[in-house]
């Protein structure tokens, strides 16, 4: 046994309402940037839909994740070690800027220096790629709250699965939101596709990380990963992918996305694996399979011999002490709730979700009867196949079996407070009904409706001795003028100070100097308060130092 | 003069190249990369960049054998100046053919496809200009010189090859040089050209050629970096105490 920590994510899609807060917080912290334009690092998809990158679930297109070979081992889908090197010249499986979409800004100029003028002056889109003129055909929500499905719908590779006579059927009565981040897999085959190795898992916490200085730009990572979380910054010509805000985990703090999420559906805490069991799990027979073969790679942190295990490999008491109290852990194994985002890439993916039982619950209400009742809701569950049918294809490769009992514990998780919250006496059979306790079913009640940010994220904080250091503390003097601090901290200058090269020098200085969009031709005339995060000074925001100052 | 432009030159630039890349790789790591714009367009870099790349790989082996390997070796293995000859030729214009056409796609490509132009460096441009040079200047030696016999035979083995293996010797025979014909000479000296400007070019790629992708694990296992947490170094004055 080789206990291993992983930092894991659960998302209760039940309570996500689809503001895209998440994602906006999240390109405003970490790809606000010119060459990321068109990245976000977590993004929400309304499904059924295409997802961003368009159709990215469609591996028979894309090639991304694992497959098993003939001898039942674990390949890449997208060829071996050979392949990938013969191929390296010109990436067969990339997906273009137009499967993303084509960033663009507006040509606000001509709406702010317009002479007073009979008609209203309009600002053109403008592309952030080429500078020109551009009509909108794309983004990354296109498709938002079902927007356009009819023309588009069709082709999710999702649906396709399911029977066509049902589609239509479907796309009136079921809607819901996928928010996504990289799901920091325990089998990851972004690292594995890499060919400079610039990708690697981190021992501690499991976050997968970029490692920039050693990336070549070789773009494999992008085609291996099955969920097309990992980008190519066109203007470094290096792969970026989500960090977990690594910079906040380590010291105690949600990631941005979790901690601006207004559903607050979003849960983070430690999970306890036996990394020797990791390869033989993703290469379960089985697709559907899968999703057991992941839970059984897990280990119970309460378990005297795993606490041993942990503390020999190395692992500090806090941090065991942090998975016992794991949120992830009890809606993962104890409860069963969370399932994980398309096992069958066989990455083990280490996102989970809680399928959504609104729609449900919201079609039982249209008909009159009570959307609260175990039985109309059991009945529904079972009479609306189609929904299931498609969860299943997310969550379980297809096996409705778990996604029917996650939806009845959620319905009769339901229909038990009720009866609490009316003041009437509980009714132990709807928790036995669905193999529950009656104090289970209230503690999940408690950790799904009402559990409180310290309940939410648990989160043991990296080295707490060197918290000076750590970047969200910011005890340092920060105060450029006396020679501390980092000049240009966020924007456009952030990272570690980029040492001036030949090359890049060039490109950093076109860039200052450029006349296009991104840097308008007068500077001091327009200050870009979109990407400031409220650190340092945004470029002519304030009039400029004097060399005595 | 000879002197200069066949011992004092080559010298220069190999030393350039040599230390750029030092230099280049200590303090420009995160600037070491193809740049690549496959996500701008992929339609025409599908085609020319394999087409130029293994037609590269080709005309590098050639060099390599031509330049390193002294007539006396193959000589000895049996393998007759003619034989030699048709080989070297054919295999010659084959890579070279591969490099020109994918070399010809890919700048039609830079030129016309606006994303891609307008990420295009002044570095790059010149670049581009002494790497046009030399392998057009490569396959004129190898047409007129080996094939049609422009000016006279002239076998490179006894000559500009013999010149390289003493400038690599560091013993240079500048008078071997003086003897070649003037496109072999040209060819010689903006390849040469070509390699001083290499550390400050993109071409830095060509020694990220991962090759130990082929023997190292799939999941590379890292651990954090405990002198620095956070994407910075400590200050001075914060450093770590024991």
């Amino acid at each position: 046994m080789k206990v291993m920590a992983q930092m894991a994510m659960v998302m209760n899609l039940d309570k996500c309402i689809g503001c895209h807060t998440c994602s906006v917080t999240c390109k405003q912290a970490w790809t606000n940037r010119s060459g990321t334009e068109y990245v976000w690092f977590n993004n929400v998809e309304t499904r059924p839909g295409l997802g961003y990158p368009r159709t990215y679930e469609d591996q028979e297109k894309w090639q991304g994740g694992w497959v098993l070979n003939n001898r039942g081992r674990l390949k890449l889908r997208a060829g071996g070690r050979f392949k990938k090197l013969l191929t390296i010249f010109s990436n067969p499986k990339l997906p273009s800027i137009g499967e993303y979409y084509e960033p663009w800004t507006y040509d606000y100029a001509t709406l702010t220096e317009a002479p007073a003028q009979e008609h209203i002056p309009v600002a053109r889109p403008k592309s952030l790629i080429s500078g020109k003129n551009m009509k909108i055909e794309w983004s990354a929500n296109w498709d938002d709250d079902l927007g356009g499905s009819t023309a588009n719908a069709h082709r999710d590779p999702m649906l396709k699965k399911i029977a066509d006579k049902v589609r239509f059927e479907f796309e009136q009565t079921f809607m819901f939101y996928l928010p996504r981040i990289c799901e920091h897999c325990l089998n990851p085959s972004c690292a594995a596709a890499c060919p400079s190795g610039a990708i690697y898992k981190r021992e501690e916490d499991g976050i997968v990380l970029v490692d920039q200085d050693k990336c070549r730009g070789w773009r494999m990572c992008v085609s291996g990963c099955p969920y097309k979380k990992i980008y190519f910054n066109h203007r470094t010509g290096k792969a970026e992918k989500c960090t977990f805000c690594f910079p906040r985990i380590e010291v105690g703090l949600p990631t941005v996305c979790s901690e601006t999420c207004v559903g607050r559906l979003r849960y983070i805490g430690l999970m306890l694996y036996d990394a020797d069991k990791v390869l033989e799990a993703a290469s379960t027979n089985d697709d559907q399979g899968l999703y057991e073969a992941q839970r059984d790679v897990f280990l119970d942190p309460s378990d005297p011999e795993v606490v041993r295990e942990a503390e020999k490999a190395g692992i500090a008491r806090d941090w065991i002490d942090a998975a016992q109290r794991s949120p992830i852990y009890a809606l993962i194994n104890t409860y069963k709730v969370a399932l994980p985002l398309h096992p069958e890439y066989r990455t083990m993916p280490m996102v989970w979700y809680i399928p959504p039982l609104s729609p449900v619950v919201d079609v039982v209400a249209e008909t009159g009867e009570d959307a609260e009742d175990t039985g109309n809701l059991f009945a529904a569950i079972d009479a609306l196949r189609i929904p299931v049918e498609y969860l299943a294809e997310l969550f379980t490769a297809g096996d409705v079996g778990p996604v029917d009992a996650v939806l009845k514990k959620l319905a009769a998780m339901r229909c038990y407070m009720r009866d609490i919250n009316m003041g009437r006496d509980p009714d132990g059979s709807i928790p036995e009904a669905v193999g529950m306790t009656e104090e289970d079913m209230y503690d999940m009640y408690r950790l799904l409706a009402i559990a409180k940010y310290d309940e939410r994220y648990v989160i043991p904080p990296a080295h707490a001795e060197q918290a000076h250091s750590l970047e969200e503390l910011a005890t340092e003097c920060s105060v450029s003028e006396y020679g501390g601090g980092q000049h240009d901290l966020f924007g456009e200058g952030s990272g570690a100070p980029t040492p001036i090269a030949v090359e890049n020098f060039q490109m950093l200085q076109d860039r200052q100097t450029s006349e296009s969009l991104a840097g308008p031709e007068h500077k001091g005339s327009r200050v870009n308060l979109l990407n400031w995060d409220g650190k340092g000074s945004q470029p002519g925001l304030f009039p400029p130092q004097g060399d005595d100052s | 003069m000879n002197q200069f432009l066949f011992v004092v030159v080559p010298y220069l630039c190999l030393t350039t190249f040599v230390v750029g890349h030092l230099w280049r790789y200590r303090y420009d790591k995160f600037g070491w990369t193809t740049r690549s714009s496959q996500l701008y367009e992929n339609r025409l870099l599908r085609i020319g960049s394999p087409l130029f790349h293994f037609g590269m790989l080709g005309v590098v082996g050639g060099h390599v054998i031509g330049l390193l390997v002294p007539q006396s070796w193959t000589d000895a293995l049996g393998i007759s100046e003619h034989t030699y000859h048709v080989v070297a030729v054919v295999g010659g214009l084959v890579a070279g053919v591969m490099t020109v056409v994918g070399m010809a796609i890919l700048i039609y490509r830079r030129r016309t496809t606006g994303p891609v132009f307008s990420t295009t460096t002044n570095m790059d441009k010149v670049m581009y200009a002494f790497l046009g040079v030399v392998i057009v200047l490569g396959m004129w030696n190898t047409i007129a010189g080996s094939i049609m016999t422009v000016g006279g035979e002239y076998n490179y083995r006894e000559g500009v090859s013999v010149w390289f293996r003493s400038f690599l010797a560091f013993h240079p025979d500048p008078n071997l040089m003086a003897d070649a014909p003037v496109g072999f000479q040209l060819h010689a000296l903006v390849a040469f050209g070509l390699f001083a400007l290499w550390p400050f070019t993109r071409l830095v790629h060509v020694f990220s050629a991962p090759l130990g992708y082929l023997t190292r694990p799939y999941i590379v296992y890292r651990s954090r970096d405990d002198d620095q947490l956070g994407s910075h170094q400590p200050r001075p004055g914060w450093d770590r105490v024991g």
